[in-house]
């Protein structure tokens, strides 16, 4: 760990030191598409003169017909030519347009300088909505309107590259770790992305935390936002020029990441290596990544209510249900949330912090008796519950919807206790389905236990196949068989997946960890198995004013509480706030360890408003040690500290 | 220190004072082993070698200056002159060539730390061998 801090910051400078400001146009020259028509050799024929004058003038009338015939014939071919050749320099070079926008599908806020590809301009104004262009024109990119347009789907496919020797399926987190982990260890690897969303990697979690709080009005274009220090950050993990036009993937002399986006694999075979996606084209590959995540589980009382219900339906997950919240967040009345979970309560407290200034109703309604129910102990439930009521949630708990109905306008949801709930706008928040549609087709097994594709310890299917991330029902040989979806574990295990793609057999050894704000006041972090209905053990000591999520960003100088635990980023040293008076409340669980018990081992632990100590939780669990006394244990985490 | 037992008795809460933490923990943790092949070892591998997945390096190693910082870099790590990396130069100047070409990837810090999520960022306190990458 020191070797790496000195030898990073001895050699930080020098990296700084290389990239320098100066802006050097690149460009390289546009192909060279002139084709010189071929000419036609014109036939000659010469014969020697055979007999008399008849003969002659006969003769000599063949010959001439011969010659017209030829000429025009030469005439014609050259003229057909030159249209071809003329046609083929302006398919290329809308093609070449096309795909170079393709890719570079981020908000316009990355396209600054011009990239090492010829382009013909940089787009300088914010993306706008897509006005329908017909195919060979220049259209500004489908793809961040959310929308591909036909034209782009159905883009001539014969240049993409038939044979990678990295193929992921899925343009998330877990595929993007795996890509920079097979880039990492694969010096030159060429790596395809494809991915049916129209974005390139980005990144969930400040899609229902911080993008929310931002100032910024244009936030839900550059999806942009800034920290506390000033320090900004998009969610994409890269901007576009990381990334190369999969076209020039086979030719690229140093490897790349290529990103397809709006194609979808929709079959594979196994034995062949090869997929097919949903616009016929068949790629083969020789070592394969599944990462396909999952979309939002649906109540099926509201796929049984009908179109005018779903329409006033978000199932949230992606940027476009985002940017679509942020809308209509703006323009009704009132929001109900479906589901007390970890998405449910952080949309909640997030809508409901905006309903101060605003005046939205935000109601949260769930089966369980509190707040985060199947995750803590019933104690914390009810006290994060309250919590999240001081947010200006409406709670409504125990809560199973019966039927839903839209009458007026308003959506009107009954409850089977007989309650009724009227509102303008429904999120659901209820889970999700791991996507394990090319299972079929593949041969690979599905979990019934836990969803997703049943892979081993190594994160393996089968021979050149590895899945990670939310779909991947993995061996955890600490934990035992399980599935994971969170954001950390989906960036562990997408790098496991990629070193073990290129060569490692390495385990799912190192242990991902999780975390949750629920507002200024109610923060945490967690690891292992960390479930309500394992026994617990919980060591609380009484909380002051420093003990915030607030605070804990300030104090480790990382700005944003997703990048605390897990990014390496710079930490400036920050005076530290002068204590507040201690609050003297028996029932006040200001911070403190919970300890999740299995068989009276340590399966899991939940650092409650206490911070940057995930390393010794990290190590009990690795350990898997029966302890006598748990409060020993605790002591390791110095509560009372900071 | 204050012994609480939740309704269902499955759930301890126990309040401690900073006086009751005083004491050294006598909780026993089993050694870590150095030489674990499993454990994520950090920016240099047990045997010398640069570990290039390692999260401190951000993207340098896998982005499309990728093989120029690896050069540059190893160089640099393998170096026995007195000054380190003085004979690296040409590894560097090229590596300083690519990057020119991707100034959103790759922005001049001039004075301040580095803030672009590709830079390898000087490593914090904490344990960076049992943290993971954010990217």
């Amino acid at each position: 760990m020191l070797k790496c801090n000195t030898v990073c910051k001895r050699f930080a400078p020098l990296v700084r030191a290389s990239s320098t400001v100066c802006r050097q146009n690149v460009r390289r020259a546009g192909l060279n598409n002139v084709r010189t028509p071929t000419c036609v050799p014109v036939a000659r024929m010469s014969t020697e003169p055979l007999g008399g004058g008849g003969d002659n003038l006969k003769y000599a009338l063949l010959v001439g017909a011969a010659f017209v015939g030829s000429l025009t014939y030469a005439v014609v071919t050259l003229k057909g030519d030159h249209q071809r050749s003329v046609k083929r320099m302006e398919d290329i070079s809308t093609r070449l347009q096309k795909s170079t926008l393709h890719i570079q599908s981020a908000p316009p806020v990355w396209f600054s300088a011009p990239s090492a590809l010829s382009k013909p301009k940089p787009e300088a104004a914010p993306s706008a909505e897509q006005s329908s262009p017909p195919p060979e024109a220049a259209a500004p990119d489908a793809e961040t309107t959310g929308k591909p347009s036909a034209a782009d789907s159905t883009s001539p496919s014969h240049k993409l590259p038939s044979h990678t020797p990295y193929l992921l399926i899925g343009g998330g987190t877990a595929s993007f770790a795996a890509a920079r982990s097979i880039r990492a260890r694969d010096p030159g690897a060429k790596v395809l992305i494809v991915t049916d969303e129209p974005d390139l990697p980005y990144m969930r979690p400040p899609l229902s935390k911080e993008l929310w709080f931002s100032d910024d009005p244009s936030v839900t274009e550059t999806l942009r936002f800034k920290q506390w220090n000033g320090k900004e950050r998009s969610i994409y993990f890269q901007p576009p020029s990381f990334y190369i036009n999969p076209e020039d993937l086979d030719s690229a002399e140093n490897g790349g990441v290529a990103v397809l986006t709006s194609k979808k694999v929709v079959h594979m075979d196994v034995r062949g290596n090869k997929v097919k996606l949903d616009d016929d084209t068949e790629i083969s590959y020789d070592k394969c990544l599944i990462a396909t995540g999952g979309i939002p589980r649906s109540l099926q009382v509201l796929e049984r209510s009908g179109e005018e219900v779903m329409k006033r339906t978000t199932l949230f997950r992606k940027i476009e249900d985002f940017k679509s919240l942020d809308k209509v967040s703006r323009s009704v009345n009132s929001i109900t949330i479906i589901g007390g979970g970890f998405l449910g309560s952080e949309l909640a407290c997030a809508l409901g912090r905006k309903s101060t200034e605003s005046g939205l109703e935000v109601v949260q309604m769930f089966p369980e008796k509190g707040n985060m129910g199947k995750v803590l102990p019933e104690y914390l439930s009810n006290w994060t519950t309250e919590k999240v009521k001081k947010e200006g949630v409406k709670i409504i708990s125990e809560a199973l919807v019966k039927s839903v109905a839209c009458k007026d306008d308003k959506l009107e949801i009954q409850l089977k206790d007989g309650r009724l709930v009227r509102t303008d706008h429904i999120v659901a928040a209820v889970g999700l389905e791991p996507n394990v549609d090319l299972a079929k087709s593949a041969g690979l097994e599905v979990d019934s236990d836990f969803g997703g594709y049943r892979v081993n310890a190594e994160l393996q299917a089968r021979s050149n196949i590895w899945v990670a991330g939310d779909a991947a029902c993995f061996y955890d040989i600490r934990l035992g068989r399980r599935r994971v979806e969170h954001h950390d574990h989906a960036v562990v295990s997408g790098r496991l997946a990629g070193e073990n793609m290129t060569g490692a057999s390495k385990p799912y050894w190192h242990q991902s960890m999780f975390w949750s704000d629920l507002g200024p006041d109610v923060g945490y972090e967690a690891i292992g198995i960390v479930d309500s209905s394992l026994p617990t053990v919980g060591v609380f000591a009484k909380a002051t004013a420093k003990d915030t999520p607030k605070a804990a960003t300030e104090k480790s100088g990382t700005g944003i509480r997703s990048e605390s635990e897990t990014e390496d980023t710079a930490t400036s040293p920050v005076a530290s706030a002068t204590p507040a008076p201690a609050v003297e409340h028996k029932d006040d669980y200001g911070k403190g360890v919970i300890f999740y018990l299995r068989d009276k081992v340590v399966v899991g632990i939940i650092l409650w408003n206490v911070f940057n100590r995930m390393p010794i939780a990290r190590k009990i669990i690795k350990d898997g040690e029966e302890h006598a006394d748990l409060n020993e244990v605790a002591k390791l985490f110095n509560i009372h500290e900071d | 220190m204050l012994l609480f037992l939740s309704a269902s008795g499955k759930d301890r809460i126990i309040f401690v004072t900073k006086e009751d933490h005083e004491a050294p923990s006598n909780a026993e943790l089993i050694a870590d082993d150095p030489n674990d092949p499993y454990e994520d070892p950090g920016l240099i591998l047990p045997n010398g070698d640069i570990n290039w997945n390692c999260p401190c390096l951000g993207g340098m190693a896998s982005g499309p200056c990728g093989s120029q910082f690896k050069e540059a870099f190893s160089c640099f790590h393998y170096s026995k002159e007195e000054i380190k990396g003085s004979e690296c130069i040409d590894q560097f100047r090229s590596m300083q060539k690519c990057m020119q070409k991707f100034p959103d990837l790759y922005p001049q810090e001039e004075d301040k730390e580095s803030t672009s999520q590709t830079e390898p960022s000087p490593v914090s306190d904490s344990a960076d061998k049992t943290k993971s990458s954010f990217y």
